[in-house]
């Protein structure tokens, strides 16, 4: 399927995917010696769930560092809402309208989930430091309205049983979804998920998949996605990168990427004959 | 009631309030610790400088007197005018702020990402930095802090107390300083707001988040940068407080630096990540070491005041690394 950057159109079931809203050009990135990422061009369109996959070490993770700036690549650009992205820090990428979850959850151990969300709420909240240490008029109004809001995701993801509950107790598969709850909270216009599916039971992961879909379809979020179970992938995405050693290997409908060569040897090896 | 049994509330009493004194330093290297993993060596000398600066500023001295006459010939050492208390103390946290921001800008934003120990000798210069600055600045002559809080026995407790003890037995009152009551009630508020801000406002989200992990503080758009800066100012605050404490009690004077030893043991006790820990640590030093010294002291020749607080923090580290309230070091293999 080709399309222009800036046409939308409609999925099967019924969805709208819009224009281009982030595209990556030729990104390149080197630790010293090492090529974590070789000239890779995709793009994530609006509304829709763009996956990520490829065997361990395949550099998806990298790929997802350096769309919210942890990472700088060395060759390439990147386009975010029809802008070239200068070099910035992740703080400000955060403020642009990017969120993520990681793939070793990375929650405020100490903090409550309610405080963890909340936390999420950080790039919507504006009243300067001396209205809020004395709570005065406008700090408070924005208090309260941000708890609203953070009430609504905690009732959406059905955790409201571990809202006062600090999530280093909380079990791996409750804190994963405190943190997709986290990074919902800023309402991104572009959502990274590290695996979000990884180290979960079956159960588990229906519950997460559901959520993603559900969080896509209700928000209209776009999402990009990095998982391992192929099943969920194909199940879930509207498009689908492959890498592999650091190069992109396939692009395109799920479909398309199942019966794609490359990627079938890359994922099962290939014959030396 | 026996005349001992009183001199024994007295001690605890007495104890409580040094202890406080002493949670008020720790309180400093908790914020930092918790926010940066610096363990901040230089967090006495900053609770000496504030006091200097506080000094300087109500006595209407010239800063860098010695150097400007020195190098000019002249031979000014005071404005002639003083700083009313109330506009010194906000001027001096003014300069704390500013103290806090060029740590961040010349120092951390540097060494952002090194090992524990590079950060921790950083704050080793940043010490006898600030020590030498502060010399030069404002001289090193011993100075009597004043502002305005009372001091000197309660009398009224006194009179009270006098008249509990049995009929006919020698005793006249307990003594209880002032100034101890009032550093009391301020370090209390002082860590109430502190509590309040951290738990109920975006900023105290934000610097828990920081504490917590730096990377997932990053993906939600929290700077790491601005929130060292808060964390120094707010450290610097404390320092302030501490540092009028200390100096109102025991004249500013440079071996006012050497209070942040005494914060050692409270940080063994009570962990050093935890502010309420920095607290009860404090209070368990400060009346353990008053406790001791009234019962045992006597037995063993006294001045167990130098070295009590150090060997209960070596106790602690042998039986509970972690402190009191300290989060349990695991690691998983």
């Amino acid at each position: 399927m080709s399309l222009d950057q800036t046409e939308s159109y409609q999925t099967p079931d019924g969805r709208t995917i819009g224009p281009v809203v982030m595209e990556m050009r030729n990104i390149t990135l080197r630790f010293g010696g090492v090529v974590a990422i070789k000239d890779i061009s995709f793009d994530i369109r609006e509304g829709e769930i763009r996956a990520i996959i490829g065997p361990n070490g395949a550099g998806k993770s990298s790929m997802l560092n350096v769309i919210n700036g942890f990472y700088h690549p060395q060759e390439g650009e990147v386009w975010f809402r029809g802008q070239k992205r200068k070099p910035m820090k992740p703080h400000a990428i955060a403020h642009q309208g990017i969120a993520r979850t990681f793939q070793n959850i990375a929650l405020f151990r100490g903090m409550t989930t309610l405080d963890n969300i909340m936390t999420g709420r950080f790039t919507k909240m504006r009243a300067p430091w001396w209205q809020q240490a004395f709570w005065t008029g406008p700090a408070e109004r924005e208090e309260v309205a941000n708890r609203e809001v953070v009430e609504k995701i905690i009732d959406f993801l059905e955790i409201q049983a571990i809202r006062k509950t600090p999530v280093g107790r909380l079990p791996y598969g409750l804190q994963k979804r405190v943190e997709l709850g986290r990074a919902l909270a800023a309402e991104p216009k572009l959502l990274l998920l590290d695996e979000p599916m990884a180290g979960m039971n079956v159960e588990e992961k229906e519950d997460m998949s559901r959520f993603i879909l559900d969080v896509n379809d209700e928000f209209g979020t776009t999402i990009a996605l990095i998982e391992h179970d192929m099943g969920v992938v194909m199940d879930i995405s509207d498009r689908v990168v492959v890498m592999d050693y650091g190069a992109k290997i396939g692009d395109g409908t799920p479909d398309e990427v199942r019966n794609n060569a490359a990627v079938i040897d890359a994922y099962l090896g290939v014959a030396h004959d | 009631m026996s005349p001992t049994f009183l001199y024994t509330i007295e001690v605890i009493l007495n104890g409580l309030m040094a202890g406080v004194m002493y949670s008020l330093v720790a309180l400093g290297f908790v914020l930092i610790f918790k926010a940066s993993g610096i363990f901040n060596y230089a967090q006495g000398v900053m609770a000496l400088f504030a006091a200097l600066t506080l000094v300087g500023l109500q006595n209407g001295q010239v800063p860098f007197a010695h150097l400007i006459n020195a190098v000019f010939g002249t031979d000014v050492h005071y404005f002639g005018w003083n700083v009313p208390t109330v506009a010194a103390i906000l001027l001096t946290l003014l300069i704390m702020v500013a103290f806090a921001w060029a740590v961040e800008a010349l120092i951390l934003k540097h060494l952002v990402n090194q090992e524990p120990i590079i950060l921790f000798m950083a704050t080793i210069g940043l010490a006898y930095f600030m020590e030498g600055f502060g010399d030069l600045m404002w001289g090193s002559d011993i100075k009597k802090l004043d502002v305005g809080l009372p001091s000197g026995g309660s009398f009224w407790l006194e009179d009270l107390t006098a008249g509990w003890a049995a009929e006919g037995a020698e005793y006249y009152g307990m003594y209880i300083d002032l100034l101890d009551v009032w550093a009391t009630m301020i370090a209390v508020t002082l860590v109430i707001a502190l509590m309040l801000f951290s738990q109920y406002t975006k900023t105290g989200r934000a610097l828990r988040a920081v504490a917590d992990d730096h990377q997932a503080a990053l993906s939600v758009g929290i700077s790491l940068r601005t929130i060292w800066v808060i964390v120094w100012s707010i450290a610097g605050f404390v320092a302030l407080v501490a540092g009028i404490m200390w100096g109102a009690k025991l004249g500013v004077q440079f071996s006012l630096s050497l209070i942040a030893l005494k914060a050692l043991p409270v940080l063994m006790l009570g962990g050093f990540t935890s502010i309420p820990g920095a607290i009860v640590g404090g209070l368990i030093i400060g009346v353990g070491e008053k406790l001791f010294e009234f019962s045992i002291g006597p037995l063993i020749g006294g001045a167990t005041e130098n070295w009590f607080a150090y060997v209960l923090a070596l106790l602690f580290l042998v039986f509970r690394p972690q402190g009191l309230f300290g989060e349990k070091i695991i690691e998983r293999v």
